[in-house]
């Protein structure tokens, strides 16, 4: 993390928020050699896309109630010259609303239940802006995250140490690597004496990006299943969630990777993946008929699912296999182009309930739209399908909130200079030629820039008041069971709820389970999402009535809902979605870029295809995230250039002296940059601690 | 701050790639000889072990190298105490492990684990079968894997039930998995025996829901191949029961004919065949039809002279075979010129090798679901392939109709394999043609106009005198016609025929029509001198007809020839 005072006075691009879009960009535009400064008001990254633990989340909800209304002295207008003029950006977020809680988990009766490492809630970042405080806090909380970490990894130890015998084949790489890590870590920082850490990293990047869901889930699973035999549904109490609150991972966007989506393809390409590790989504399920029922998708699922007559197996793999090249045979829905792809499965031969797989969990569109919109989505859905296992998304272990970590970590350590809490507060852009010069930050410092990049909450009301845009209602549960019980209790599962009454939106659930690194043993995390047309209590709650039983009392529960899963806790809000707003329709100069922020849509496409068109909007002649090297490949071509030929050296014969020191040497400088973006991923981990 | 970073251009990449190339084969080389000197001086220590493991984790398909790992391990059994031996064999497992990550199909590495734990002290055979799950999880279709797994399996005396489950699961996350089928064809039978205790069947109603597991992979692709041979399998392939089928006496000829019902050579010890003649041992010299069959179903014997007498005389002829657990009589009455004595032919026992186990009832409603199946996938050959399999095993000659109509099918959907489909339909033609033939109770054969491109199932017309081919598409009379031994006359007229090469040594053949055929050289008829009897030879139409000189040659090659047309 760059200490705020010390910035440089000139980037090539600044980004303001580190959302998805803007992290992609941000790294993208590092990736090929231009300096980025990539700011967030916020002290966690992600914005609208962040992870929180539980306590984490607590402090968010109370910050969405609260209203700022501090206003900025105006000393920096100072720096303002003649021939420009500014525009004002909004200094907080005001975008989330109806914001709404509710906890059934039983009380405890003792009181001031702390967090196993309490949380402080943050300082307002926009008012300490003095570099010594700001240092000494830089620092204390590295020693804290240092602290912590060694927590985390004892932990991983003592798990990997017992699954080792389970697990002859893999190599329990990822606790491995987590012991040399941090037992060496500190070594790094005091000798900066890197070359372990890179070992280190290696280590990591290969386990992952061979097999990203094998490493964790798989021995995880046999602990938990094993824990949650001995201890049949024990009731969840409200401190106890408190007392875990590092074990959620709570996303404020409930999204799923399409294994052939545009972002998998890109963290593949750009070989971000190496930061982050996914689990298969493993299965999809619906609501029909009054049950939740298992969707089958997949040739495996459709050759083991007993709800089907063999007829019907038959016909839904000829129709799937028809939709996998559709575009093949356009003469099949010709006479259907201009009516529903409900009308256009009535005549397919499918019996209704296929007909309702295919309409609302295959393809998961709207009764009203068009045929060639269900066949793409329904082939998007299958391409996927075996790339990584028999379904076709992905979830990323610790929530999606990591991913636009890793793309910040691939910016950092390409150069990009990272500035958490701290804000932008104005644009100045010049009258003559209508393009952004520079921006003024929260310290009252003019930073020049050649284009600056925004998420779309940042800028200011007037703004959004000529905008239309669109509402996402979501909700977040704690329950303590699935909702479909099955044989291992570690499963993530895609529900799809159609809509329960015309009128109402169809609503998307993804059930995730404590392997995923996402909340705590013995509970799951049940994220809802759909489109607004009220609020998100209104939206939301007839579906989690029908689903989830929120009466905890065993003994006053009918015999349908004792089999329910019930909720611990729940939140409602609704978040605003600009996916759908024309760039054209802010007033603002042309190099000024917006994100739209995330969208509704299950899968990342939206922000990936934004990404790449801004990108090349912004340089047109460079390639869009092309691979990050191999750490060998790099050379450092820093002040002292090291000679040519010691890079050579490394890999001779061990011959010790002058080219071997200036080899490490070489490899120290790269880490060094790594070890920055590391700094950076660990403080947004651990929300900073006092 | 943050340093600049720029990458090494390809060219340093290339020749620094090349370097490393040098260096890697160097080392190798060196470590080769290095180990082949230490194997040749008999130095068997752990040195050796080292180096080649060097190599072999490069190289894991070097097998001297294995072999020579394995003298160590044996040299250091002598030496080491067991603890030290342990923990050496730990090791071993743990370096085959990293082979086996960087190469999961090498024939070498595999053989060696189980060679390892076979003389280790202590073996684990549990973590070995976790091991191999582990490693179908990755490849399910992992062919050496599955081989270990067996050995595994054995040793540690898993129970064939566990098993079978375990094929269940890989079958459940993708069935396209012959190593899977195949393995629960052998489990079941031990899992669920067959009331009947019929070798290599399962019972009945395990059977059953196995019916219904395959035909779940069927609809679900009926283009995959792995469950359509799994449920081939389910339907049974009875092997015939081993036996003397025939026993035929010519007194004319004074010969003696035995066919079996299945290819043998009777001249080897174990299938010696003993003739007895009014009760007394004979003692005869036994012959295949063509010098070229080695295993026959048809063996001949030239009777001594003065065996059978007169022409009024009665004897009675038996055969022992197998050391007279098999044997068959036949008695040459008086007056009579000759004699068989043979099994009344069903078609069960004739041909319905496929799909011939199951009942009756089960053929025919899985002959429903696939006609089920072929309504909505018309174009699916390994559908239509099975229906007529089914209903060659229900009724063959009721069928008859359907099953060219299914034939057509299957040639135009699979075009490549026109020639097998037809191939398989002359033999299918020609087992209904010798039913009816039974049925009739004649010996005359009319396979005139049926398309032929194959002639097969001959052994079973061994008293057949008139024989109709024409109008065929057949290229050869092939050497298993030599074992029609009755035939007289045989119409070959309208093929495509070019080598004679089955009409060997059939004594009574008296009258061939070849018009129309494309035989074109005077050797191509030498085998026609070894029939005695022939008189008459159509040959109008053939290209040999316009070699010069070719009836002198003819009449030099067969000179009791009275009639020859051209």
């Amino acid at each position: 993390m760059a200490v705020a005072d010390s910035l440089p006075g000139e980037f090539d691009v600044i980004v303001l928020g580190t959302g998805l879009t803007e992290s992609i960009i941000a790294a993208a535009c590092s990736r090929v050699g231009k300096s980025v400064l990539h700011v967030d008001r916020q002290a966690y990254y992600g914005g609208n896309w962040a992870s929180f633990t539980f306590s984490g989340l607590l402090a968010w909800i109370e910050e969405n109630k609260e209203a700022f209304s501090k206003e900025e002295i105006t000393e920096w207008m100072n720096d303002i010259n003649e021939g420009e003029e500014i525009i004002l950006l909004n200094s907080s977020d005001k975008s989330i609303m109806n914001v709404e809680v509710f906890n059934f988990a039983s009380q405890d009766p003792v009181e001031d239940v702390k967090e196993e490492a309490s949380l402080q809630k943050k300082d307002d970042p926009f008012l300490t802006v003095d570099p010594v405080e700001d240092l000494k806090e830089g620092s204390s909380q590295k020693e804290n995250d240092l602290f912590l970490t060694v927590d985390l990894v004892e932990d991983l130890k003592e798990e990997g140490s017992s699954q080792r015998k389970d697990d002859l084949f893999l190599t329990v790489a990822v606790a491995e690597s987590f012991e040399s890590g941090i037992e060496k870590s500190p070594d790094t920082y005091v000798n900066e004496h890197p070359a372990e850490t890179l070992e280190h990293n290696d280590v990591c990047t290969s386990s992952q990006k061979k097999n990203p869901e094998l490493s964790i889930d798989e021995k995880r699973s046999v602990n938990v299943c094993k824990t949650s035999v001995a201890e049949t549904r024990k009731t969840i109490t409200y401190s106890q969630i408190i007392r875990e609150s590092r074990r959620f991972n709570i996303d404020l966007v409930s999204k799923l990777l399409y294994s052939r989506g545009s972002l998998v393809d890109l963290l593949i390409k750009s070989n971000v993946s190496r930061y982050a590790e996914f689990k298969n989504v493993n299965r999809i399920l619906t609501y029909q008929n009054g049950s939740v029922e298992q969707v089958p998708c997949s040739r495996a699922d459709v050759f083991g699912s007993k709800q089907l007559t063999m007829v019907e197996k038959r016909m839904l793999m000829k129709f799937l296999s028809f939709c996998i090249e559709y575009e093949q045979h356009p003469e099949e829905y010709a006479d259907f182009k201009e009516r529903t792809f409900s009308d256009f499965l009535k005549t397919k031969n499918l019996t209704p309930n296929l007909a309702n797989f295919i309409l609302h969990s295959i393809a998961m569109v709207l009764d009203t739209d068009l045929t060639t919109e269900g066949l793409r989505a329904t082939q998007h859905f299958l391409q996927s399908l075996g790339r990584y296992g028999n379904t076709p998304f992905l979830f990323p272990l610790y929530g999606l909130g990591e991913i636009p970590q890793c793309f910040c970590r691939m910016c950092a350590v390409f150069g990009g200079i990272y500035c958490l809490r701290h804000g932008i507060r104005c644009l100045v852009v010049d009258k003559e030629t209508r393009r952004c010069k520079a921006i003024i930050d929260s310290c009252g410092k003019r930073i020049s820039c050649g284009h600056f990049l925004v998420e779309s909450s940042y800028l200011s009301d007037d703004h959004h008041q000529k905008v239309k845009y669109r509402l996402i209602s979501r909700a977040v549960l704690i329950t303590d069971r699935s909702l479909l019980k099955a044989d291992s209790e570690q499963l993530i599962s895609l529900v799809t709820v159609p809509p329960l009454k015309s009128g109402q939106p169809a609503v998307r659930i993804i059930e995730l389970c404590s392997s995923s690194m996402t909340c705590m043993q013995g509970t799951y995390l049940v994220h809802l999402t759909c489109s607004s047309v009220e609020t998100a209590k209104e939206d939301l709650s007839p579906v989690v009535s029908k689903l989830f039983s929120e009466n905890m009392k065993a003994g006053e529960k009918g015999e349908v809902e004792a089999e329910r899963p019930n909720v611990l806790w729940a939140l409602y809000f609704n978040m605003p979605d600009f996916s759908s707003v024309e760039r054209s329709s802010y007033d603002l100069p042309n190099n000024v870029y917006v994100c739209c922020g995330p969208d509704s849509g299950l899968g990342n496409d939206c922000s990936i295809q934004q990404a790449e068109h801004i990108f090349h909007q912004m340089f047109p002649d460079e390639e869009f995230c092309p691979p990050a090297p191999n750490p060998e490949d790099i050379v450092y071509d820093g002040d002292g250039t090291p000679p040519e030929e010691s890079v050579f050296k490394e890999h001779g014969e061990s011959e010790v002296g002058d080219g071997e020191e200036r080899t490490l040497d070489t490899k120290y400088l790269v880490t060094s940059t790594t070890n920055e973006a590391e700094d950076a991923q660990e403080s947004v981990k651990e929300i900073p601690t006092e | 701050m943050h340093g600049r970073i720029k990458l090494k251009t390809t060219e340093e990449q290339a020749e620094q790639k090349q370097k490393e190339r040098l260096k890697k084969l160097h080392f190798y080389e060196t470590t080769r000889s290095a180990c082949f000197a230490k194997r040749k001086a008999g130095i068997l220590d752990e040195e050796g072990l080292i180096l080649s493991g060097q190599l072999l984790a490069a190289n894991p398909d070097f097998a001297t190298l294995w072999n020579f790992r394995r003298e160590i391990f044996l040299h250091l059994k002598e030496e080491k105490n067991p603890e030290e031996l342990q923990t050496l064999f730990e090791k071993e497992l743990s370096f085959l492990e990293t082979c086996l990550r960087v190469n999961p199909k090498s024939y070498g590495t595999w053989h060696h684990r189980g060679w390892v734990l076979d003389h280790s002290p202590h073996p684990d055979w549990k973590v070995e079968l976790e091991l191999c799950s582990k490693f179908l999880q990755f490849d399910e279709r992992n062919f050496h894997c599955w081989d270990y797994r067996r050995l595994v399996v054995q040793r540690a005396e898993v129970s064939p039930q566990e098993e079978l489950e375990f094929t269940h699961k890989l079958i459940g996350t993708n069935f396209s998995n012959y190593s899977s089928w195949h393995y629960r064809s052998t489990l079941l039978p031990l899992v669920y025996p067959d009331t009947e205790c019929r070798v290599g069947r399962a019972d009945e109603e395990a059977l059953l829901t196995e019916y219904e597991l395959v035909q779940n992979a069927l609809f679900t692709d009926p283009n995959d191949q792995s469950a359509w041979f799994y449920y081939r399998w389910l339907l049974g392939r009875a092997d015939r029961e081993e036996t003397v089928s025939c026993l035929y006496i010519s007194r004319e000829g004074q010969r003696l004919i035995v066919s079996f019902s299945h290819p043998v050579n009777v001249l080897l010890p174990r299938d010696e065949l003993i003739l007895f003649v009014d009760g007394l041992p004979l003692r005869v010299t036994w012959k295949s039809p063509h010098p070229q069959l080695k295993r026959s179903a048809i063996w001949i014997c030239e009777l001594p002279p003065n065996t059978i007498n007169a022409a009024c005389s009665e004897h009675n002829f038996k055969v022992h075979w197998r050391d007279g657990r098999i044997q068959r009589e036949c008695i040459l009455y008086k007056g009579r010129s000759e004699s068989w004595c043979r099994d009344s032919a069903t078609d069960q026992q004739l041909f319905r090798c496929d799909l011939s186990v199951e009942k009756t009832t089960v053929l025919q409603s899985e002959l429903n679901s696939c006609t089920q199946l072929q309504e909505l996938e018309p174009d699916n050959k390994w559908c239509a392939l099975t229906i007529i399999l089914l209903m060659r095993a229900l009724d063959p000659l009721g069928y008859e109709k359907e099953m060219l109509q299914c034939f057509q099918t299957l040639k135009a959907t699979d075009p490549m394999r026109t020639a097998y489909f037809d191939d398989l339909l002359s033999k299918f033609i020609i087992e209904n043609s010798i039913l009816k033939m039974e049925y009739a109770e004649s010996r005359v054969v009319d396979l005139s106009k049926k398309n032929l491109t194959n002639l097969c199932h001959l052994d079973q017309m061994q008293l057949v005198t008139h024989m109709n081919l024409t109008s065929n598409r057949l290229k050869s009379l092939p050497i298993h016609l030599s074992m029609m031994q009755c035939l007289e006359v045989l119409e070959a007229s309208d093929n495509e025929i070019e080598s004679l090469e089955g009409l060997v040594q059939l004594p009574r053949l008296q009258e061939i029509s070849l018009q129309n055929n494309r035989i074109s050289k005077i050797g191509d008829l030498r085998p026609l001198a070894s029939c005695p009897s022939l008189i008459l030879l159509n040959l109008k139409g053939n290209p040999i007809t316009e070699v010069p000189d070719f009836e002198s040659e003819l009449s030099e090659l067969l000179p009791s020839l009275k009639d020859l047309i051209v």
